[in-house]
């Protein structure tokens, strides 16, 4: 039977749902709970990732360190990992400070046509002896042979596996199909999906992405993430096995710890709500959601015409600047209409 | 004729280029030289075709010829920069480094030329810098309750080589270094944000600054008083969004506009820092040929 890794971004993507307040004790009580079901990586931080606590996408509540401390006390089986964004993220300031603090993995993450600025962070965290993953988010806005390249570019800087990221749950299954597949001809690493829910297709695309060759898959309780919310961890995690996929998760202990987050965060566990299919549909990342409804009530205009603007626009994760400047001219318009 | 000092180019990316193609405008400098590694690059070649004499000696080229400038642009990288910087201070040479290296003076013509010239390598922090660090310093001009400041700036990915590319962090740390020291705000942040999108977007730069109680009124026109600075050198510099507060910050964005010398409009980023090394080289010119 084939094993899949499955990777729980719960405590990273979940904090873009709570505006990154994410505290100690939440996640040492999840990591706690979660260890013992058997998930292999457990991901933690800012919803940007380490060293991304600002104005621009969010000020974390707790320093990464302290939540990455309280997370290293409570994983005795599972993998500490960490997002990191070049550009957000320094090797100085975000990933040595990480690594001490007992990080295990370090995803490093970009846009998935900008591999290349990936490169020094990706050798640095191997010649330190640790894992790294090259991360492509937002893989809905370039073609396949583009996202080949940039995987491939990864694996040359050391990457241990390519985790393909569907940042603004934008894709369709049979892209995913295709994708897997070329990339698993063309890799000699692991490869691995990670899903939004924004046009319903979380659970459904990871197992695309399964079948056509991936080895690692993320899921988040109750879909604890960024707008729609993640592939949903106890869902996926079932139907691989009944698909006779091997996980290594023990159910009953799974679901204990997603109780957890349904209790704990019980306000704001995502759902596919209007705004969110609209951020789906133009492709704009899910981490926007909260910004633009924010900006856009400020301004007096349509969240969705802001969204659909910016996905025309095609922006990219990291200039949630440009939300200000859509709602503003878009009101300026509205102005010069009326009069 | 007019006197103009000799002037070196060392590094052929983006940056440099883009950089000959300003100083043969200049009425104050001469380029003796546009130094790479390699005949065929793209800006060894442009180089040719613009009649300038070129090399592919790299640093040799400027050693072994200890006459040949008064003043190089070191557009190669951060840690290249480190290794030449002395090299540079012993034969004499000034040095306007494109480098994020951290070893000169951090300059931004608008703010402080005239004790940039004092020194003999003067750095041209970031084009991230380059536009940012004037909106934040009027700011600072008008507040003294500044909490925090926050950069971000988008950038064409094709604007932006493997110079950049390698240096990204360096870039960061570069930022926030010339940021502290010119605004005088300990506590910073910069991000920089590549974007592959095709036409190519406009380089574009939002400024957030955290205080207790913002005068708006006298924000806004400090910031448009330094807009007005920078245009002088700076001609695709523009405020689009004007001095606004929200969510607890005040917020201000900037557009480039690059005058399209080497690379095309879009990359006002390549534009920002090699229209501010100009400016800081002719005022050097003018100082060296008034003498």
């Amino acid at each position: 039977m084939k094993k899949i890794i499955i990777s729980d971004p719960t405590l990273r993507d979940g904090s873009h749902a709570i505006n990154h307040q994410l505290t100690k004790e939440q996640v040492s009580k999840y990591c706690s709970a979660i260890d013992k079901s058997g998930v292999s990586i457990v991901e933690v931080g800012h919803g940007n990732g380490i060293g991304a606590s600002s104005i621009q996408v969010g000020l974390s509540k707790e320093f990464d360190i302290a939540l990455l401390e309280s997370a290293r006390e409570n994983l005795k089986e599972a993998k500490l990992c960490v997002h990191c964004i070049p550009g957000f993220a320094t090797i100085k300031k975000d990933i040595k400070p990480a690594l001490d603090a007992g990080v295990d993995i370090v995803r490093c993450a970009c846009h998935c046509t900008e591999a290349d600025i990936t490169r020094n962070h990706i050798s640095y965290v191997r010649e330190q002896g640790y894992q790294a993953y090259g991360v492509l988010m937002m893989a809905h806005m370039a073609p396949i042979d583009v996202l080949v390249g940039e995987a491939i570019k990864m694996e040359s800087y050391g990457a241990e596996a390519i985790i393909i990221m569907d940042s603004a749950g934008a894709f369709l299954p049979d892209k995913v199909q295709q994708l897997f597949t070329s990339l698993c001809d063309n890799l000699n690493v692991h490869v691995g999906y990670h899903g939004h829910n924004n046009l319903g297709m979380g659970v459904g695309n990871a197992i695309i992405a399964a079948n056509s060759g991936a080895t690692i898959l993320d899921g988040s309780a109750r879909c604890f993430g960024a707008g729609a919310g993640n592939t949903q961890l106890e869902i996926l995690v079932p139907v691989l096995e009944k698909l006779g996929y091997t996980t290594g998760i023990d159910l009953y202990k799974l679901l204990d710890a997603v109780d957890f987050i349904s209790e704990e965060f019980k306000s704001s566990i995502p759902t596919v709500n209007s705004l969110n299919i609209v951020s789906g549909l133009s492709g704009v990342f899910s981490g926007f959601t909260k910004h633009v409804l924010r900006i856009s009530k400020e301004y007096n205009v349509d969240p969705r015409d802001v969204f659909f603007r910016l996905g025309k626009r095609g922006v990219v994760a990291g200039q949630e600047d440009l939300i200000i400047e859509e709602a503003h001219n878009l009101s300026q318009e509205k102005i010069g209409k009326a009069t | 004729m007019l006197k103009k000092i000799n002037v070196m180019i060392l590094g052929s990316g983006n940056i440099g280029t883009d950089l000959l193609v300003k100083v043969l405008r200049s009425p104050y400098m001469n380029c003796t030289r546009f130094i790479g590694r390699n005949f065929s690059s793209t800006g060894m070649r442009k180089a040719s075709t613009l009649g300038v004499a070129i090399s592919d000696q790299s640093i040799n080229a400027i050693i072994n010829n200890p006459d040949c400038c008064e003043l190089v642009f070191d557009a190669t990288s951060a840690s290249y920069h480190k290794k030449y910087a002395p090299i540079f201070k012993r034969m004499g040479i000034k040095a306007i480094d494109m480098t994020p290296s951290q070893v000169g003076k951090m300059c931004v013509p608008a703010i402080n030329t005239i004790e940039c010239l004092g020194f003999d390598n003067v750095n041209m922090i970031t084009c991230g810098g380059q536009a940012s660090i004037p909106i934040a310093y009027a700011i600072t001009q008008v507040q003294q309750d500044i909490e925090y400041i926050e950069v971000v700036s988008s950038i064409s990915s094709r604007s932006a080589g493997p110079g950049t590319r390698a240096n990204i962090d360096e870039y960061i740390e570069n930022t926030e270094s010339g940021l502290k020291e010119i605004t005088g705000c300990k506590n910073v942040k910069a991000i920089i944000n590549l974007n592959p999108a095709v036409p190519c977007i406009d380089m574009q730069a939002s400024v957030c600054v955290k205080v207790k109680k913002p005068d708006m009124k006298n924000i806004s026109k400090s910031v448009s008083n330094i807009a007005e600075k920078m245009k002088k050198y700076v001609p695709g510099y523009k405020v689009i969004i004007d001095p606004v507060y929200e969510n607890g910050r005040i917020i201000v964005m900037v557009k480039v506009r690059g005058l399209g010398d080497f690379l095309p409009q879009y990359a006002g980023n390549l534009d920002i820092i090699n229209c501010a090394a100009i400016s800081i080289a002719e005022e050097y010119a003018k100082l060296k040929l008034e003498k």
